[in-house]
């Protein structure tokens, strides 16, 4: 981001206050324009107009506005919207989260230049998700499909192996895709701890080579936040619609990126919502979830693994309600499952991919996927009722049935679920979920048609591939 | 033409000065690239807009300009079938000028002036007209006739009127005093058209969703809220409705939701087909979408250019039925544009007028006698579904919307987690409207309608206190009627509320089927009931009927008549005799 040399130092700071700069009004500012502060020792500051008008114009400041003064700080304005430049080059790089190398090896020379907030995707535009992305996760795979074009974000608890899942699944989907998919990950605030790991982890296995990294460290500057999931979108729609690829873009941690967008508004004085949200909080997380899909006639497609922890666990904190609204399901970590030593720890009664249904089936991944599904489904949500009957009544007035589901409901936690860091096809996950099912009687198998029962019910599914 | 300058920029909401003479309202074009935008406050010459487009880039000083005009939808043959954005931009037409994503300042006739319809008069030269008459019609679907309308403030004697083939900027008609009649006009979207009369509706909007049709129904021209939290099924449910009610025109708006479940409309409704007319979905459906992306001040105005273009087909006499998803995002933009513009916030920051916006907007719901010759009947029904956040109902957006609405759908996370959809949850949600429509039910489908319908909330009822026991003291303390009513209030919920909305059969269940389904369940549990005693509680887990209750649903819905009928005579009469038993 250099400042042109055309461009005027503008002097006139009224006021500095947190992230924002006021400064007297100054004709010909754009709403939105890229700014750049220089503070008196030289060094060099980003921000954006935030409000312009005859008495004032507001800058936000992406690395905070500590060091600025009112004398002598220059401000320069670019007579443009900010916007990150875009080359095939950046596979394989590390950035900080306002798009510096943060890995050494200089400056990307751009191929092309966008503004990072983008466009509405015209919904006649829009192709309908039909692709299923193996994870190797079976929680995930043959549970809450990951479609290509979705946007399924993780909701996660403090201390929950939210970051650990997502590497895994960063890692696999490209072996999966043998190296056809891309990664593009947007760290938030990651500490310095999560940082090593994130790299190091993307470096060992290879995925690095497959994957463009913006990292904003718990130490960077908040406001920096706000560029971040904009700049991995931006990067990931030239990647998916100029160049083909499909790509997955993880971004963690969205409740981050939500208190810093809440910081600049009650340094603006805004009228908060909920929680000290802005009112527009909606509308501003939309703006980046709503970048994923695919367009008609088009290869390549973005896919959102969004991470959003629960304060306290709280599924109902604004953060996490406005994602699950605009999101296309969920995936939910549960601390009790984690407790109990299983990984990955998702919790399949509340976690949902609501495009499952376009991503599985008949060629897709097999016909029985659904009832399948479904029926494990069932059976789970069953045995945590008996579960919870038996603590209360004990468990000498469970009947035969009840008992075979409380067994079953044993294995799938500790088997199914339990997979560890080991990835499974979804033939394998789905073979697993057929051998569960011959735990219960066969009477109890309500969801699953005949035929499927009788083609794979338990030792039968491996002479059948579909 | 007034032209002032941009004197703030803050997000949506931009102010100008120098506007002299403009009213509240009114539409202004804004900046060099002149973005579409609407005035919200003014202040002697000063005045707030808020603007469709991304204000991104603009700059003082630059030009803002108005012809002292509101927002004007346009109405005329071609709304079937089309997708506009908020602001009545066919969203197709702006794919062929920029692309896949949609930049700024695109424009586009919202009806094609290219294609000629033909029109056939219903009136002749010499024949006196007013507003809301009915001039003629043209053929604008295979099933829908477009009834052309005397346009408001025009009246007189008809000097000519000729059929024959009319774009929609042609007139068509001639007065006497020189007005030329055209087949288009326009509308300022906030303005409700006039009617003759509000009547009372005693018909149901026929939904082919057991859980609506037979518990909850919703007259034509009435009104029903959809509140519930995220994963519980508001936009399947409204899809359904969109898909499935026995409306003539849908007008369905996206207002404020994903982009992928815009799609999901737009890639299904012109293969299904319509079960009354045959003819693919699309071509009696208007659709709405601005999408959570796109600008937030455009979604304010998407639910009332969907209003305003259902009123005008009820004007022409036909029943519609409106879809809004979701009202809460459409609340979230009148609060963010509030809050842009400094107002004194009310409940939980949406503005104080939240209450009156939302009454006047379902207000304009309703069964009316339109304007105009022959006493045309016409219907507008509003389905808004909410978004509560956090789930919780006591919300305002959910309140507010209560106090307005004829019927309750209460979307329960709970039944969601179950897989139980549609996931209304039958023991709080509610309709107003059965004392109205109890005469329809008993005359249309069946003398024990309404009564079976009522059996049925009552051993609803009674599980749940039941439930409430099992939970104490275990299932195997309950005595063997209580067992049965608590094994019958299963099959209801799962072979009879549940519907499953992908299916082929399934996802649409005729009224009349609906009427045996109940009858089958009542008539098993009347058999059941001799048999306790008879028989131990096992073997009565295992008579035939239960597993016959659970796939009634997916009988093929023209052998309805063929097949209940003898079903239920078996049911009734079922192993009475022990041989079924074993």
């Amino acid at each position: 981001m250099n400042t042109p040399l055309y461009a005027k130092a503008h002097r006139s700071i009224n006021e500095i206050k947190g992230p924002l700069v006021f400064l007297q009004s100054i004709p010909d500012v754009r709403y939105g324009e890229r700014v750049t502060l220089v503070d008196s020792l030289g060094r060099k500051k980003s921000g954006q107009v935030l409000e312009v008008s005859e008495r004032a114009t507001v800058v936000q400041v992406f690395e905070g506005s500590d060091g600025l003064d009112q004398k002598s700080t220059a401000v320069f304005f670019s007579g443009d919207v900010v916007k990150l430049g875009l080359s095939e080059d950046m596979l394989g790089r590390v950035f900080d989260g306002s798009g510096n190398p943060r890995d050494g090896l200089g400056e990307v020379l751009p191929e092309t230049e966008r503004p990072i907030t983008g466009s509405p995707l015209n919904p006649v535009c829009r192709q309908q998700p039909f692709e299923f992305i193996e994870t190797g996760i079976s929680a995930i795979d043959l549970m809450n499909t990951l479609v290509k074009g979705q946007k399924l974000p993780i909701f996660t608890g403090a201390g929950l192996p939210a970051n650990r899942v997502a590497v895994q699944i960063a890692r696999q989907v490209i072996r999966q895709s043998k190296e056809e998919l891309i990664v593009v990950f947007g760290g938030m605030g990651i500490t310095s701890r999560e940082y090593n790991y994130f790299y190091k982890e993307f470096q060992d296995s290879g995925a690095l080579a497959n994957s463009v990294l913006f990292l904003n460290l718990a130490d960077d500057p908040t406001i920096e936040r706000i560029l971040t999931p904009r700049l991995a979108l931006t990067t990931a729609e030239y990647f998916a619609f100029d160049k083909g690829r499909d790509v997955l873009v993880i971004l963690t941690d969205m409740l981050n990126y939500a208190n810093a967008l809440r910081e600049i508004s009650s340094a603006r004085e805004e009228i908060p919502g909920r929680r000290g949200y802005p009112g527009y909080l909606y509308t501003d997380l939309s703006m980046n979830y709503e970048r994923a899909g695919i367009i008609k006639n088009q290869k390549g497609s973005v896919t959102q693994l969004p991470i959003v922890t629960m304060p306290n666990d709280d599924i109902t904190h604004p953060v996490i309600d406005l994602t699950g609204y605009i999101t296309e399901g969920q995936i939910i970590l549960s601390r009790d499952m984690d407790r109990r030593g299983i990984y990955p720890p998702i919790n399949p009664l509340p976690s949902l991919s609501r495009l499952m249904n376009l991503g599985i089936g008949k060629n897709k991944t097999r016909e029985d996927h659904r009832q399948l599904q479904d029926q494990l489904y069932a059976l789970y949500a069953q045995g945590k009722e008996i579960e919870k009957l038996t603590a209360i009544i004990g468990s000498a007035g469970l009947g035969t049935t009840e008992r075979e589901i409380l067994r079953f409901t044993e294995r799938f936690e500790h088997e199914f679920m339990n997979q560890g860091e080991r990835p499974r096809t979804i033939r394998e996950s789905l073979a697993l979920g057929w051998e569960l099912l011959s735990e219960v009687s066969r009477s109890e198998l309500r969801r699953v048609e005949d035929k499927y029962i009788d083609q794979y019910l338990s030792g039968k599914t491996a002479a059948t591939p579909s | 033409m007034i032209v002032g300058q941009i004197s703030r920029i803050a997000g949506p909401v931009v102010n100008a000065r120098g506007m002299e003479g403009i009213k509240i309202r009114d539409l202004v074009r804004v900046g060099e690239l002149g973005l579409v935008g609407e005035v919200i406050e003014v202040k002697g010459a000063e005045i707030s807009i808020q603007v469709y487009e991304e204000t991104d880039g603009l700059k003082v000083g630059e030009p803002v300009k108005s012809d002292g005009r509101p927002f004007l939808v346009e109405l005329g043959p071609g709304l079937l079938g089309m997708i506009y954005d908020g602001i009545q931009r066919p969203l197709e037409i702006i794919r062929d000028q920029t692309g896949s994503f949609i930049a700024r300042g695109a424009t586009g006739d919202p009806l094609t002036k290219k294609k000629r319809w033909h029109f056939v008069p219903t009136v002749k030269a010499g024949a006196p007209v007013a507003f809301g008459d009915v001039l003629g019609w043209v053929q604008e679907t295979p099933a829908i006739q477009h009834k052309i309308l005397v346009p408001e403030g025009i009246a007189g004697t008809v000097a000519k009127i000729k059929e024959g083939d009319y774009s929609i900027e042609e007139p068509m008609a001639e007065l006497h005093d020189g007005t030329k009649l055209h087949m288009r006009q326009l509308w300022p979207i906030r303005r409700p058209r006039p009617i003759a009369q509000k009547i009372s509706a005693g018909v149901p909007l026929i939904t082919g969703q057991r859980i609506f049709d037979v518990f909850f129904p919703v007259t034509k021209g009435g009104s029903a809220v959809v509140p519930g939290p995220f994963g519980s099924g508001k936009t399947v449910t409204q899809q359904a409705l969109a898909k499935w009610a026995d409306a003539d025109i849908v007008v369905y708006i996206g207002c404020g939701e994903r982009g992928n479940e815009m799609t999901e409309v737009l890639t299904e409704f012109p293969h299904l087909e319509d079960p009354r007319t045959g003819q693919p979905l699309m071509n009696r459906t208007v659709l709405i979408a601005n999408t959570s992306n796109m600008p937030v001040a455009a979604r304010e105005t998407s639910i009332y250019t969907g209003i305003t273009i259902a009123e005008y087909y009820r004007d022409m006499g036909y029943d519609v039925a409106l879809m809004a998803d979701s009202t809460s995002r459409w609340a979230e933009a009148l609060r963010e544009i509030s809050g842009r513009l400094e107002e004194m916030p009310g409940e939980e920051g949406y503005p104080p007028y939240l209450a009156s916006r939302l009454a006047e907007f379902y207000e304009r719901a309703g069964r009316a006698i339109c304007l105009g010759n022959h006493k045309r009947q016409g219907s507008v029904t509003v389905i808004g579904a909410v978004s509560p956040p956090g789930g919780d109902f006591s919300e305002p957006v959910t309140q507010n919307s209560l106090r307005i609405a004829g019927a309750f759908w209460g979307l329960d996370a709970r039944l969601a987690y179950s897989r139980h959809f549609p996931a209304i949850n039958w023991l709080t949600s509610y309709s107003l409207y059965l004392d109205a429509l109890q005469d329809w039910y008993t005359q249309e489908v069946g003398l024990e309608f309404v009564q079976m319908r009522q059996e049925l909330l009552e051993i609803l009822q009674k599980e749940d206190e039941l439930k409430k026991i099992v939970q104490l003291v275990g299932r195997e303390s309950l005595s063997e009627p209580d067992k049965l009513l608590l094994d019958v209030a299963r099959t209801i919920r799962d072979d009879f509320l549940r519907q499953n909305a992908y299916h082929e059969v399934d996802a649409y269940c005729p009224l009349k089927k609906q009427y045996y389904m109940m009858k089958a369940i009542l008539a098993f549990y009347g058999t059941c009931k001799v048999l306790l005693g008879k028989i131990s509680y096992e073997e009565m887990l295992r008579l035939p009927g239960w597993e016959q209750l659970s796939k009634m649903r997916y009988t093929p819905n023209e052998q309805t008549e063929s097949y209940f009928p003898s079903f239920i005579q078996d049911l009734s009469t079922m192993s009475v005799t022990k041989e079924a038993v074993a």
